[in-house]
């Protein structure tokens, strides 16, 4: 082919360079991860949303009042992760799971850096590695890491 | 982060959505953009009913057609269709506020070409007004419609109304 009947290609980089305005709840929560505290939300029949919610997703009630949750909790599913792409939480292989944390009735998604793939069980303990400056965001949690023993389920 | 910052309740979060593509042009615009180098405007006619696309596109989207054959050439001059006035600065766009984009019918083709007016009063701009292509220096030149600068007025009177109107 004659190379000026080649078709020419650039890059092309879409930039959605979006700010979330948190309301009431979400604020919380976020504030409360820059200062290393997790809080989840409490439903009218005693169990805790973590993360939290601003309405209970069975009744739409209004929810406001938030709780403390611990910083461990247990692997409920995982899936490995063997080649991590550039803008996921850890540069090197890691499992995504859902964690619920002691305190919380319903998982959160998160990863967990076990090294390996068979280090990773469902039901296994889990526990928060914080980003070493927290500003309030999600990846304050940098990520999971695990523990043996503690509490069981 | 001061102590300061670490009193304040978070209020905000950063959720960035980056898209990173490989744009290929195609054959057709590929040929349109290296004649750009070369400051030269490329359209291409449509073999059903005459009409010239500007930029060339490789097919007639009224008639579903390939268009194949010799591209013509067009003239960095044209007729300012419609336009709007901008007051808010952006990024892309090298001009100070106010400024002026301007959709132009460049002479003998049958699409009209988004751009920029530059060297006019805003007070000025009216549609029918005719205009010319002022180019970046040619050793600045490249395979890109930003060669064009902006559009500037030209000394001549105002383009009948009926040699535009289908293009407002």
């Amino acid at each position: 082919m004659n190379p000026n009947e080649e078709s020419l290609s650039a890059p092309h980089i879409l930039d959605y360079t979006y700010r979330r305005s948190l309301g009431a709840v979400l604020s919380k929560f976020f504030t409360g991860l820059r200062d290393r505290q997790l809080l989840g939300i409490k439903r009218k029949d005693g169990s805790v949303l973590f993360p939290p919610k601003e309405y209970d997703p069975d009744t739409a009630e209004s929810l406001d009042e938030m709780v403390p949750v611990d910083d461990t909790g247990v692997v409920k599913t995982w899936a490995w992760v063997p080649k991590p792409r550039r803008q996921q939480p850890l540069d090197k292989p890691f499992a995504y799971a859902l964690i619920q944390l002691d305190g919380a009735d319903t998982p959160l998604l998160h990863a967990v850096d076990a090294g390996r793939e068979d280090a990773m069980k469902t039901g296994m303990r889990v526990k928060v590695r914080w980003a070493d400056e927290t500003i309030g965001s999600i990846k304050d949690i940098a990520c999971f890491e695990p523990v043996s023993g503690g509490r069981h389920e | 982060m001061s102590d300061e910052a670490k009193d304040e309740v978070v209020k905000v979060i950063q959720t960035p959505v980056q898209l990173e593509y490989i744009y290929s042009a195609g054959k057709s615009a590929s040929r349109f953009l290296r004649a750009m180098k070369e400051g030269k405007l490329i359209g291409q006619r449509c073999p059903v009913d005459g009409r010239v696309y500007f930029p060339s596109r490789g097919s007639c989207p009224m008639h579903g057609v390939p268009i194949e054959g010799e591209p013509v050439e067009l003239e960095d001059k044209g007729t300012l269709v419609t336009f709007s006035i901008v007051r808010i600065p952006a990024e892309a766009v090298p001009l100070p506020v106010p400024f002026v984009t301007v959709q132009v019918l460049l002479d003998g083709a049958d699409t009209i070409l988004m751009h920029l007016l530059g060297n006019c009063n805003v007070e000025d701009v009216h549609m029918g007004m005719r205009v010319k292509a002022a180019w970046k220096p040619k050793e600045e030149w490249e395979e890109s419609v930003a060669n064009i600068l902006y559009f500037e007025p030209l000394d001549e009177p105002d383009a009948d109304y009926d040699s535009y109107k289908e293009h407002i």
